[in-house]
């Protein structure tokens, strides 16, 4: 087991050599001088040629690409032009709200998705099995932005039963800011159920064709019981795996929600710094969350070793 | 992972229909394509003709869905619109199924490249498609042509992974050693025996980018990060009607109608083409 650890540590730290270089390259395929289009069309000559300076892009292509992983590495992901900030304290000061947003939303989306998986996959082709696929299938159609936006307009607006945007101001309570956040959850919550309810409903339909789940049944075993301790107990590893793979997804719902709401997070704060053409504040929360999305898959796998005992690697 | 199915036009048919939703989905993404297609035909009006009277008109009377902020007519700018967003959704599809099978091919029929661009896909696949559709485009511009290489890199991975799984396969099985030993070439080998055989699933994941590309490109347009805003398409339309939302909620419940159900009939149409093309690929999902 030790070795395979090691081994998905050495594919890991691959990976996220990959991503650094990736996001270095992104911002060299801008047509022109990088410095010019940060700065804008109004930006003088000299001004190009000092950001070009500070930002290193006057030495050799590769001094600068050993430079910035160098530096990535340490934890330095370069300054904001526009906050004139490091990046890595730019993003931390944005990182609560996303987080929790995040956390809510996935939250929202397996009280809602894993009851009716279970439940659609147990009463596998009913009329409620239908319905629940459908529903989902149709959450995931919709733009969440849309979503986000109609709500905002009936609940909030209209029926004032949550605020309308934002996220208080410098002395707003903890509370309170968590109460800022409770639309734009469920707003994520529902899209994010869509594959939840999909990926839960297709694993326990596996489960409940499995060998052990007819001998219980064939003991005499109640029907709640089978499912619930039988069942649900084995269908942990595939949950796992898919919340592992909604951060994805929960990231980029998080990106349009919080522009939808107003909320001061990692997402908005991306939004607009292409907007303000800030590009080293894009380059390092693509870093970030790419490298988070790569650590937390590889928690799950690791996981699976004390979840089911049967996993060895 | 056969392509015996497709040659089989009837029974493919049969299979393919033979759940309703997939029918009627086909049906409705038709009729809005070819409604979108046909808009220069079918438009009651021109989609940037202003008046200044008719200004957010409620939907009814000489506007069937409204008027906008600038009195433009909502139906004839949905129409419009439409041709933007489902040539995007239909170009991502396209060109990220190119760059996926490329890199796909190589990487499962070349055992060297296996490690490296396998690699790549992952790293690729680590980042949120939003957040890397965004830092592209803000790179590359927003143009319609850009929006589409964007998203195309941003979907190419998903496609190279399922080629790359199936090629893996594929590469063993006894033909493809016999055309090996008949002395065909690399190239030939690649494309007519191996490509051929996994078309089925690389048209169905295309059929689910197509639809992922136009929730995509609507979300980068709602962003103001997308397509420039002069360019009408959903996205943009939803963007431009949100400051109204309070007086005319329709001016982005259209727009938002039309991504949800254009989206909703492709992943129907997908999921059917995945049972009917390859019953072993069905799954109860």
């Amino acid at each position: 087991m030790a070795r395979y650890i090691f081994k998905r540590l050495i594919g890991m730290m691959i990976v996220i050599f990959i991503v650094l270089t990736i996001a270095f390259i992104i911002v060299r395929l801008a047509p022109g001088d990088p410095a010019a289009l940060m700065l804008g069309p109004d930006a003088s000559a000299e001004d190009a040629a000092a950001l070009r300076q500070q930002l290193g892009l006057d030495r050799p292509i590769m001094v600068q690409y050993l430079s910035f992983v160098g530096n990535a590495l340490q934890g330095n992901l370069g300054e904001s032009l526009f906050f004139n900030q490091p990046v890595t304290q730019v993003l931390a000061g944005r990182a609560e709200p996303t987080i929790f947003l995040s956390l809510f939303s996935l939250l929202i989306a397996l009280v809602i998705a894993t009851p009716i998986g279970i439940y659609a996959a147990y009463r596998r082709g009913s009329f409620l099995d239908q319905a629940a696929i459908t529903t989902a299938m149709l959450a995931a159609s919709i733009p969440s932005f849309w979503t986000g936006l109609m709500l905002q307009r009936y609940l909030a607006t209209d029926l004032g039963w949550f605020p309308v945007s934002g996220y208080g101001g410098p002395d707003t309570g903890f509370l309170e800011r968590m109460r800022y956040l409770l639309l734009p959850s469920i707003v994520l919550g529902i899209v994010n159920s869509a594959l939840i309810l999909r990926f839960t409903r297709a694993s326990m339909l596996d489960i409940l064709g499995e060998d052990y789940i007819r001998t219980a049944r064939s003991k005499g075993m109640g029907e709640r019981r089978v499912v619930l301790r039988h069942a649900l107990k084995n269908a942990a590893i595939p949950i796992i795996t898919v919340v592992g793979l909604t951060f994805a997804l929960l990231v980029s719902g998080a990106v349009v929600t919080e522009r939808v709401f107003n909320i001061p997070g990692m997402g908005n704060l991306v939004v607009s710094a292409v907007l303000r053409r800030d590009y080293p504040v894009i380059q390092g929360a693509l870093i970030v969350v790419a490298s988070l999305y790569v650590l937390i898959n590889l928690l799950t796998d690791l996981l699976y070793l004390v979840v089911d005992k049967r996993v060895k690697y | 992972m056969t392509a015996a199915s497709v040659t089989n036009e009837p029974k493919f048919l049969a299979l393919l229909f033979s759940r309703r939703a997939v029918l009627i989905a086909l049906i409705v993404f038709v009729a809005i394509a070819g409604l979108c297609l046909l808009a220069t035909l079918v438009a009651p009006a021109d989609p940037a003709k202003m008046s200044v009277r008719a200004r957010l008109s409620p939907p009814g009377g000489d506007f069937l869905l409204g008027a906008d902020a600038f009195g433009r007519d909502v139906l004839s700018r949905l129409l419009f619109a439409g041709q933007v967003s489902l040539s995007i959704g239909l170009g991502v599809a396209a060109l990220s199924s190119v760059i996926g099978v490329i890199i796909g091919l190589m990487a499962g029929f070349f055992r060297k490249l296996d490690a490296p661009m396998s690699r790549l896909i992952d790293a690729m696949m680590a980042f949120p498609d939003i957040l890397l559709a965004i830092a592209l485009v803000s790179i590359l511009g927003g143009s319609i042509v850009n929006v589409v290489i964007a998203l195309s890199i941003v979907y190419a991975p998903r496609i190279a992974r399922i080629v790359r799984a199936s090629t893996l396969v594929i590469r063993e099985l006894p033909y493809v050693e016999a055309a090996v030993a008949l002395g065909s070439s690399t190239l030939t080998i690649m494309v007519t025996h191996v490509l051929r055989n996994i078309l089925s699933p690389i048209i169905v994941q295309a059929t689910f980018i197509f639809a992922y590309a136009m929730l995509a490109e609507a979300g980068l347009s709602f962003l103001g990060v997308g397509l420039d805003p002069t360019t009408p398409s959903w996205g943009t339309m939803i963007n431009e009607g949100r400051q109204y939302i309070d007086q005319a909620a329709y001016l982005i419940l259209f727009p938002g109608l039309a991504i949800s159900i254009s989206v909703l009939s492709l992943q129907l149409i997908g999921d059917g083409l995945r049972d009917a093309l390859d019953p072993r690929l069905a799954k109860d999902m």
